[in-house]
């Protein structure tokens, strides 16, 4: 994890070495300044010198203003660097998403990636920023602190070696005790956090079975047990301030009784004495930094493993080797295709929490030619889904083989393929910017005309005409000022602005009206011989008029046929439709605007 | 972070001081009230223990004048040393000292209960008060803004009460006390030591100035960042299906690197302000010694009250010059803190006032019957847009009543007035004869169960998860629900059957199983009136016919208003009400209002169900 951190401070190396550095060079500075007001009081003011005072004064401010110097320097290297380390932290995450594969992208999660690019890379950013200015002060200004108090008096000094080997160790363990604390704080402060989550997004259920007051006593035991642990953490971590005045007082009590004695037998100076109280203090200054870095320290490891995670994660599906970049034509065949959506060790979890599954698909085999529409029925969890995102390789098959232009997709380039496969997903966005901008997502090139004229094919002209602006009209993030409709047939659109050779549809109309559905249906098989289309549907209505009708249950097809032969042969297909036919459809049609 | 937070606090606070403005000074007032009205004692207690603290600190530094001057200094001129007065001196000094550091651990142990008693109380004031809200409050908040606040906000609250305000006690009893004891050791010296501070105060509010204007950039910067990666993450699956990934790099890449730049220019501001003061300090440190000494080798009585300056009082003074200076600089930070934790606290604060549900009613229906009738009533969520116009509903016990409608014709609004989660602004609505405004919410919503379209479960066991419907009911009759709304046989397959826990809102069961249970919740309340939003087509339609006899076996005996997206559900209904853009067009059984061939018969002989 280190190092993969590591890796991504860059070009901001220089800052990085420069801050320590310069925050050395200021620590010195800083060090030797008690010890020449140790002389100015020896030697000028005891020896009554006044050329003296002025000449150590002089010094004085002389390492002052280095100390100043390299103390600004060091800041803005470590601002610097640190700013520049995160912006390459979220650049290296963000490009290495840009690579996942879908099945990536379902393994994080849109918060979770969301989240490390943001809080994660954030605390990492302070953390490196401290680590540089802190961890090079802290050890260095104790060390030389030590140090000076061996060159004023060794004997001396020997209290604070006792001190420090005191301090040391008290606080070792205090501190090691409370970091096991808080590790159970944090874990109980997430589940307190994921209850009140829960009972925001289920406030109607709450409300509905007035379950208020019930849900407020869960939460105040869960509370209550939360302020006990943390109370009990951060009583112990208070003990550190005592533990560390007391080493402070005993020192300087100890310093006074052996300083005196020192000074009356001769062999040490006033001078002398106030600078190692000086030092005394500094020392403490160091021990107690070095045990805030400690928990800085593991506090930002957690956001440390999980920026990482993202960098070093190897995409599970790569461009192959000498790609094929041409797609020849738009047939399409599944040869005996077996599909899992787990990898090994979350079949394991799974499998803990007792929930068994099968695979997504299983045994799957057909062909589409070129040009021909194929509409996609069956249950949910069938897997419709799956089977389509196979043919543009958004996931790779676990066993068998997809081919599209008569190759396997494994052998393409993936954007060739992907631009020869346009996919409607059924989970579709839209981004801010306006209705053109959106729709030029399918060709960057694409005319007004062009894109028009996929609107007229999607159905979606007849809205975007009315918008205020037109096609110039802005989209809210999410195509939040579009109802679910017209954000549909936008994405329809937006496929078909890539001329490709094979068209999926993932339940793309399940908002649309059946008129409009049937008219965009209508448009696919007048204007779009040429296109292999797969279409998935929950309306029979929308696929009866299909080539074929691939009918799936369980992750296995049933049926592969027409309309009329699945009807006298498929008992699902039949099912289905007499369930549909039975119901004449349904009557969730959508009005034009306005929400219940 | 949103993991509590010991020690030093990753952000950085702003440079300089800020001063407060109304809003910040009323939302600290009230903090401060908070906290006083549970620990009043606490807080006495906690400033008795800081200043005693204070004063100790102050007698070790100011013991090195003593030591000096009254004990090291005759000892060197006597003949003969006796060093059992220095002896006592001393043990008298530990004893002082140890009543500093018990006073010092007395009042940090304090702070802690009261900065986590007063979480604590915020905490559930916070939940209580939440679960009493308004669904219109929960309509108008991402649940995101509504979560950030338990733990951002509560957090940084904590962060004010606990370090900065103990903290800004702490730094402005120590500035006064070492303030008293540098006059009464040289007034001109002091005069030095106040310059340098004015010094520093002056540049720490000049470099804060400049640096909130870099940190504004940064902030607005951080915005644009955080809002790209949040829309782009969200459609990262879109960007993967058009190629658009060097796309999606290059727009990146640019903003990333704006952020960078800004975040730089503000840190860099903020990182010089520590050396500044720092080396500033040692001016003064040196300033003092030079001016010191002259004074002290002059002689003159003009030094300090009449009396020369002692080597000893010169010593000291330097060392409080450091205590004097040190606290100054410090407050600045911590005022800034505070001022930053006191937007949390007013987002806090905030949601402790949003208004609760009204529930005036005082009516305990006893022996519920289910009899709803609605009156005239009109609706708008917002004002200006009405939703619903004139809706008379009569109902009998035991009815089955079907909304029929397409999207935005307002049958999901018609349920949400009978559970009252809205109130109607003219017209009312009668249960078992009483306005429901004058039944006691409590009591309403006791007596009827709602299924919703969108099904939300508990981290929970599956049985508990049922028997949420009714909190005494026993383990067998929650049993008996799941099987009789057919919810029994997949529960079973369940590797702990009834024991399951689930997690992640039953994430890790099928739509319609989830379903099945809400359903079975719903059962197990065993109320008179039934609710129900049946589901659209993202069920397929096998499941949707075991979800259906589930709710069929449910409906049997009681008051059931369903929203139906099904013929088959409404072919049976005792009364179907036609609703469209917010008004009944057509009312009556299937039979009747096919042969009204209106606009019934137009959805259910078309199938199309266009009825916009």
């Amino acid at each position: 994890m280190f190092q993969t951190l590591l890796r991504q401070v860059g070009g901001y190396r220089r800052a990085s070495l420069l801050t320590p550095l310069f925050t050395a060079a200021e620590v010195v500075t800083d060090v030797l300044i008690p010890y020449v007001t140790a002389m100015l009081i020896d030697r000028g003011i005891l020896a009554g010198d006044a050329q003296r005072i002025y000449e150590y004064g002089a010094l004085m401010l002389g390492l002052a203003f280095l100390s100043l110097t390299f103390g600004i320097l060091a800041g803005r290297s470590a601002a610097t660097a640190a700013t520049g380390f995160a912006a390459n932290l979220r650049s290296a995450m963000y490009r290495n998403i840009q690579r996942f594969a879908f099945s990536d992208i379902d393994k994080y999660s849109t918060g979770g990636l969301v989240t490390r690019m943001t809080t994660d890379v954030n605390n990492l950013q302070n953390a490196y920023q401290q680590i540089l200015r802190v961890t090079v002060r802290a050890p260095f200004r104790l060390v030389l602190s030590v140090i000076m108090c061996l060159v004023i008096d060794a004997r001396l000094s020997l209290i604070f070696l006792v001190a420090i080997a005191v301090l040391g160790l008290s606080l070792y363990h205090i501190i090691s005790r409370v970091a096991r604390l808080f590790a159970r704080v944090f874990e109980q402060y997430d589940a307190l956090n994921h209850s009140v989550q829960e009972n925001v997004a289920a406030i109607r259920v709450v409300k509905a079975f007035v379950r208020e007051g019930y849900e407020a006593e869960k939460f105040s035991r869960a509370a209550e047990g939360l302020y006990r642990l943390y109370v009990r953490a951060e009583s112990l971590m208070a003990l550190n301030h005592p533990v560390m005045n007391l080493v402070v007082y005993g020192c300087i009590i100890a310093l006074s009784w052996w300083g005196a004695h020192f000074i009356v037998g001769g062999t040490l100076t006033t001078g002398e004495l106030t600078s190692l109280f000086t030092y005394v203090m500094s020392i403490l200054q160091a021990l107690m930094m070095l045990s805030m870095i400690f928990v800085m320290l593991t506090q930002s490891a957690a956001s440390g493993r999980r920026v990482a995670e993202i960098i070093d994660e190897r995409p599970d599906i790569v461009n192959p080797a000498d790609a094929v970049t041409r797609v020849a034509d738009g047939s399409v065949e599944f040869r005996n295709v077996r599909f899992d959506y787990e990898s090994v060790a979350a079949t394991a979890v799974r499998q803990q929490a007792g929930i068994s599954r099968r695979s997504a698909l299983y045994k799957v085999s057909f062909r589409i030619d070129s040009g021909q529409t194929v509409g996609i029925l069956g249950g949910t969890g069938s897997g419709k889904s799956t089977l389509v995102s196979l043919v543009s390789r958004l996931y790779d098959v676990s066993e068998g083989a997809v081919l599209v232009g008569g190759r396997d997709v494994r052998e393409y380039d993936l954007a060739a393929l992907r631009n020869a496969v346009a996919v409607v997903l059924q989970s579709n966005t839209l981004f801010t910017g306006t209705v053109l901008d959106n729709l030029r997502w399918g060709n960057p090139q694409a005319t007004l005309g062009e894109c028009r004229r996929a609107c007229r094919l999607a159905c979606a002209d007849e809205f975007v005409e009315q918008l205020p602006d037109g096609y110039n009209t802005r989209v809210e993030q999410g195509g939040a000022n579009l109802s679910g409709g017209q954000r549909q047939r936008l994405c329809i659109a937006r496929a078909l602005l890539k001329q490709p050779r094979v068209l999926v549809l993932d339940d793309s109309t399940s908002a649309c009206d059946t008129a409009t559905d049937a008219r965009i249906q209508r448009a696919f098989r007048e204007e779009l011989p040429g296109v292999t289309k797969l279409i998935i549907a929950q309306r029979i209505s929308t696929v009866q008029h299909c080539d074929r009708i691939l009918v799936l249950s369980g992750g296995a097809v049933t049926g592969y046929d027409t309309h009329e032969r699945l009807l006298a042969d498929n008992a699902l297909y039949r099912e289905i439709y007499e369930l549909q036919h039975a119901d004449l459809g349904d009557f969730d049609a959508p009005q034009k605007g306005g929400q219940a | 972070m949103r993991q509590p937070s010991f020690g030093p606090r990753g952000e950085r606070a702003q440079a300089g001081f800020q001063r407060a403005n109304a809003a910040q000074r009323a939302v600290i007032w009230r903090m401060a009230r908070l906290v006083l009205r549970d620990y009043k004692f606490s807080i006495l207690t906690v400033l008795l223990c800081i200043l005693v603290t204070s004063v100790t600190t102050l007698a070790s530094t100011l013991f090195t004048r003593t030591l000096i001057d009254d004990y090291i200094v005759p000892l060197t001129q006597a003949a003969q040393p006796e060093y059992a007065s220095l002896a006592q001196a001393l043990f008298r000094l530990g004893l002082v000292l140890i009543l500093g550091v018990v006073c010092s651990y007395a009042y940090n142990r304090l702070m802690i209960n009261v900065s986590q008693g007063t979480q604590l109380r915020l905490r559930k004031q916070l939940f209580a008060r939440m679960e009493q809200l308004p669904l219109s409050y929960f309509d108008a908040r991402s649940h995101g803004d509504v979560m950030s606040v338990y733990t951002n906000d509560v957090d940084s609250l904590r962060q004010m009460i606990s370090t900065s305000i103990a903290q800004v006690f702490n730094s402005v009893i120590t500035i006064a006390v070492t303030f008293a004891s540098m006059v009464v050791l040289s007034v001109p010296l002091t005069l030095v030591s106040v310059l340098m501070a004015v010094v520093m105060m002056v540049t720490t509010t000049l470099l804060g100035r400049r640096s909130r204007i870099h940190f504004r950039a940064q902030q607005e910067s951080l915005g644009r960042v955080n809002g790209f990666i949040e829309e782009m993450m969200t459609g990262q699956k879109v960007v993967k299906v058009f190629c658009r990934e060097a796309e999606a790099v290059r727009e990146f890449e640019a903003i990333n690197d704006r952020l960078r730049d800004s975040a730089a220019q503000a840190n860099r501001i903020a990182n010089i302000v520590m050396p500044i003061n720092g080396n500033l300090s040692n001016l003064g440190y040196v300033l003092i010694a030079v001016v010191g000494a002259a004074l002290a080798l002059s002689g003159t009585a003009w030094a300090a009250g009449g009396t020369a300056l002692s080597l000893g009082t010169l010593v000291s003074f330097l060392t409080l010059n450091k205590s004097f200076t040190q606290p100054i600089t410090h407050v600045s930070q911590q005022i800034n803190s505070v001022l930053n934790a006191s937007v949390g606290a007013e987002r806090v604060f905030a949601l402790m006032d949003a208004e609760a549900e009204p529930d005036e009613g005082s009516v305990e229906l006893t022996d519920p019957k289910g009899d709803v009738d609605f009156t005239g009533v009109d609706f708008s969520y917002t004002p200006g847009k009405q939703i619903l116009f004139g809706i008379d509903i009569n109902t009998s016990p035991g009815q089955k009543i079907a909304f029929v409608g397409g999207t935005g014709a307002g049958k999901t609004t018609i349920i949400n007035l009978i559970t009252r989660f809205y109130d109607v602004q003219r017209g009312h609505i009668l249960y078992d004869g009483v306005p429901i405004t004058q039944i006691s919410k409590r009591s309403l919503r006791r007596s009827m169960s709602i299924v919703p379209q969108e099904t939300h479960l508990f981290t929970a066991t599956v049985l508990d998860n049922i028997r949420y419907g009714r909190l005494d009911a026993t383990d067998e009759e929650c049993v008996q629900a799941a099987q009789l709304v057919g919810a029994h046989d997949f529960i079973l397959r369940l590797s702990e059957g009834y024991q399951t826990m689930l997690s992640g809102d039953g994430g890790n069961l099928s739509q319609g199983e989830r379903q099945l249970l809400a359903i079975a919740r719903a059962a197990v309340a065993d109320p008179p009136v039934l609710i129900l939003d049946e589901a659209t087509s993202s069920v397929d339609t096998r499941t949707e016919q075991l979800v259906q006899r589930g709710m069929d076996s449910l409906m049997r005996g009681r008051t059931t208003f369903v929203i139906a997206h099904r013929l088959s559900t409404v072919r049976n209904a005792d009364q179907i009400i036609v609703l469209q853009r917010g008004r009944i067009v057509e009312h009556g059984t299937h039979e009747e209002l096919l042969a009204l061939r209106g606009e019934y018969y137009k959805l259910a002989a078309t199938g199309s169900g266009s009825i916009g």
